[in-house]
């Protein structure tokens, strides 16, 4: 019994998973604590809704109808999460994954809506200006050793300005937003295949959901079982040592990138495509669905599966947040303690750190303590596993 | 072109002070990506005070509770850079971008938060500060002189005085280049890495209000600073860590952000038809341009970045 305890402590995934909670629980905790001070009569209903998120609408079929709502928002989180995991695998920052979605959303909308294409060369061409957003971030990281982070920034600002500037050509004459895809371009939208029948006949749940959780799947693969893949993960963990041992590390350096390019651009398509949101071309800021792809990879312990629970959960409370009464609380509040959780997913390293050296404490305690005869063994055992003590 | 001079010295005091901050972080070895979080809480700090001060305060109060609420928010917001990067160890670069988040995320939800009890109907993030503004500028004939301007160079001077000068300066860049060697001389690597951290979010909570007051009297926290944290760590970076050199860079950048706000003015400018979001853009393709052009021959202090661990030395 109590080995079994130990070694479940000891096992690196239970550990994200309990660190992922803590960020949890810590966040909400916060975030309750604002909510608190803002208004501390309605503060406990507040939180309740933002957790509620679509089952403010009870059960049934108007919930399910939200709950697709929230799937729809997920699936571009996913993505532009996936590819910052992927980046940080080959130890690159992807903070310019909020560009390259502004690029994808960019191209992809200007095939639909000027070229008039149909969505697989929308979701391609989304897919190809996000790749090549990414491989500039990478050829100034590779040849110019320009910090992967400040570049991104850069780029994300430019693709936010070039994009405002390209699609004011299709924007519709009494608002700052593009025409809706629907409007124009049926051939466009993204097919449901018959999903939104399961949410409620919701029209904007489409294929995009299941294809983001098959190319989470597939990016796990890539990582876990592919040369390419382990080429990657050597070189995040020593860029030195990759290059001593042959690989080409330039190359890896934009081709990861663009491949997380390609991913968060192809996000953007999900999203625009889906017909759900169309762009404003007045928008002054960056678009926050890339910075919270940062912060469901840290919550999914920087795991492709891992992400795809915690791109949901972000997204739950960020819809959830939409819910509370305006008069009262602002919406930001979900914002607020989604950065809160990855500020918290900085100090997991040292949580882990912290767990794992008590445990190794207390094993070798014990086994200098009980077992006497087998002590020999014991030492070798130790280093291995932490509770591997009779 | 009085007006454009007007402000590239206004936004050339801004990334200034913000890179000036960058550089006292990166020279005690951590690297402050937070900036454009902490020029966000700077920012907020000023404009409340701004706000709430009586209507009678002379000019001379209202700068200087300004500057002080400012240095004070930025700072105290900066020591969430402090605890995690320093006493955590943890990635300073996840930190640095949790903390703009968080900025932008908290100063959003407490300007709402004031608003709507001071008026339900009133849902935006916008705080003005008309009034008060008033005291922070003189009028020299056209030009309009900021009293930030000025605490832009005494600054400017202080630090290179402090870096060069002084022991702690000279100490604190020992801690950015080799904390271990800092460490056997008796210097306490971890305090002066806070003490690095603190001034660039005195130095960046300051550039925050210096950029929300150019040339507006509102500003609507939700749009944050617009990546000029980020623009400021490019001037760091083309200033090769070197106060003097910052300034200068911190002027070109200056130029170009300043062609944004008044090209239609220039006659030969507004002639090019050329749209408004092509000088948007400028400041972003140009640092990425000096960035290429600079970073390979890079002055960064050997050790910025890397958690100091005692028992590895």
């Amino acid at each position: 019994m109590k080995k079994n305890k130990k070694s479940l402590l000891s096992e690196p995934g239970f550990q994200t998973l309990l660190a992922s909670l803590v960020c949890i629980v810590a966040g909400l905790l916060i975030g309750y604590i604002v909510l608190l001070i803002i208004n501390p009569g309605q503060a406990t209903e507040a939180i309740i809704t933002i957790l509620k998120n679509f089952l403010t609408y009870g059960s049934g079929k108007a919930a399910m109808k939200y709950f697709g709502n929230t799937l729809v928002k997920t699936a571009p989180l996913l993505m532009c999460a996936l590819s910052v995991q992927f980046c940080y695998s080959a130890g690159l920052f992807n903070i310019g994954a909020a560009g390259q979605y502004v690029a994808g959303a960019g191209l992809c909308l200007y095939a639909a809506l000027v070229w008039k294409m149909p969505w697989p060369v929308c979701l391609l061409l989304s897919m190809v200006a996000g790749a090549l957003f990414g491989a500039a971030v990478g050829v100034l990281k590779a040849y110019r050793n320009v910090n992967e982070v400040i570049s991104g920034i850069m780029l994300n600002w430019i693709g936010l300005y070039t994009v405002n500037m390209a699609l004011s050509k299709v924007k519709e004459t009494a608002s700052p937003y593009t025409v809706a895809v629907s409007s124009v371009n049926q051939s466009a939208l993204l097919p449901t295949l018959g999903l939104g029948a399961l949410f409620g006949n919701n029209k904007y749940v489409t294929i995009a959901i299941p294809l983001a959780i098959l190319i989470a799947i597939l990016i796990w693969v890539i990582l876990n079982k592919t040369v390419f893949g382990y080429e990657l993960r050597a070189t995040g963990l020593n860029k030195e040592a990759a290059k001593y041992s042959g690989m080409k590390e330039k190359t890896n350096t934009i081709l990861t990138l663009a491949i997380g390019g390609a991913l968060a651009g192809l996000g953007a398509s999900f999203l625009f495509l889906s017909g759900y949101e169309q762009w404003s071309v007045t928008q002054s800021s960056v678009p926050s669905m890339g910075f919270n792809g940062i912060a469901a990879t840290f919550l999914g312990g920087l795991h492709p599966i891992g992400t795809i629970f915690s791109s949901y959960f972000i997204q739950h409370i960020t819809s959830g947040g939409s819910y509370l009464d305006k008069a009262v609380f602002p919406a930001q509040i979900s914002d607020l303690i989604s950065a809160i959780i990855i500020y918290l997913c900085g100090f997991v390293a040292f949580f882990r750190y912290y767990i794992n050296t008590h445990i190794t404490k207390r094993s070798k305690d014990t086994a200098n303590s009980n077992d006497v005869p087998v002590q020999t063994a014991a030492p070798a055992d130790d280093n291995k596993k932490g509770g591997d003590e009779k | 072109m009085i007006l454009l001079i007007q402000y590239t010295l206004l936004f050339a005091s801004v990334l200034m002070l913000v890179a000036l901050g960058g550089c006292f972080s990166e020279h005690s070895g951590v690297i402050n990506l937070g900036l454009e979080g902490i020029m966000v809480m700077g920012a907020l700090g000023g404009a409340l005070v701004m706000k709430y001060l009586p209507a009678g305060t002379s000019a001379f109060v209202i700068v200087l509770l300004v500057i002080l609420s400012s240095m004070l928010l930025g700072m105290i917001y900066s020591s969430l850079l402090g605890i995690a990067g320093i006493n955590f160890s943890a990635d300073q670069t996840l930190v640095g971008t949790a903390m703009n988040m968080l900025a932008a995320a908290l100063a959003t939800v407490i300007v709402k938060s004031i608003n709507i009890s001071e008026n339900p109907d009133n849902v935006s993030s916008t705080v003005q500060y008309v009034q008060a503004k008033k005291a922070l500028v003189v009028n020299i004939g056209d030009f309009q002189f900021n009293w930030f301007m000025l605490a832009a160079v005494i600054l400017l001077i202080a630090s290179h005085f402090i870096l060069y000068k002084t022991r702690f300066g000279l100490r604190l860049m020992a801690c950015g280049e080799h904390p271990a060697a800092a460490d056997s001389v008796g210097i306490n690597v971890k305090t002066m890495r806070w003490a690095g951290v603190l001034i660039s979010g005195l130095l960046g909570g300051l550039g925050g209000i210096v950029y929300i007051t150019a040339g507006v009297s509102e500003w609507k926290f939700e749009t944050g600073v617009a990546g000029f944290g980020f623009l400021a760590l490019a001037v760091m970076i083309f200033g090769q860590w070197k106060p003097v050199n910052i300034a200068l860079a911190a002027l070109l950048f200056g130029f170009f952000r300043a062609l944004s706000n008044v090209y239609s003015g220039f006659p030969f400018l507004a002639a090019l038809k050329i749209p408004g979001s092509v000088y948007n853009m400028m400041p972003y393709v140009i640092s990425l341009i000096v960035l290429a052009l600079t970073s390979k021959n890079s002055r960064a202090p050997k050790a910025e970045g890397i958690p100091y661990d005692k028992s590895r030395r």
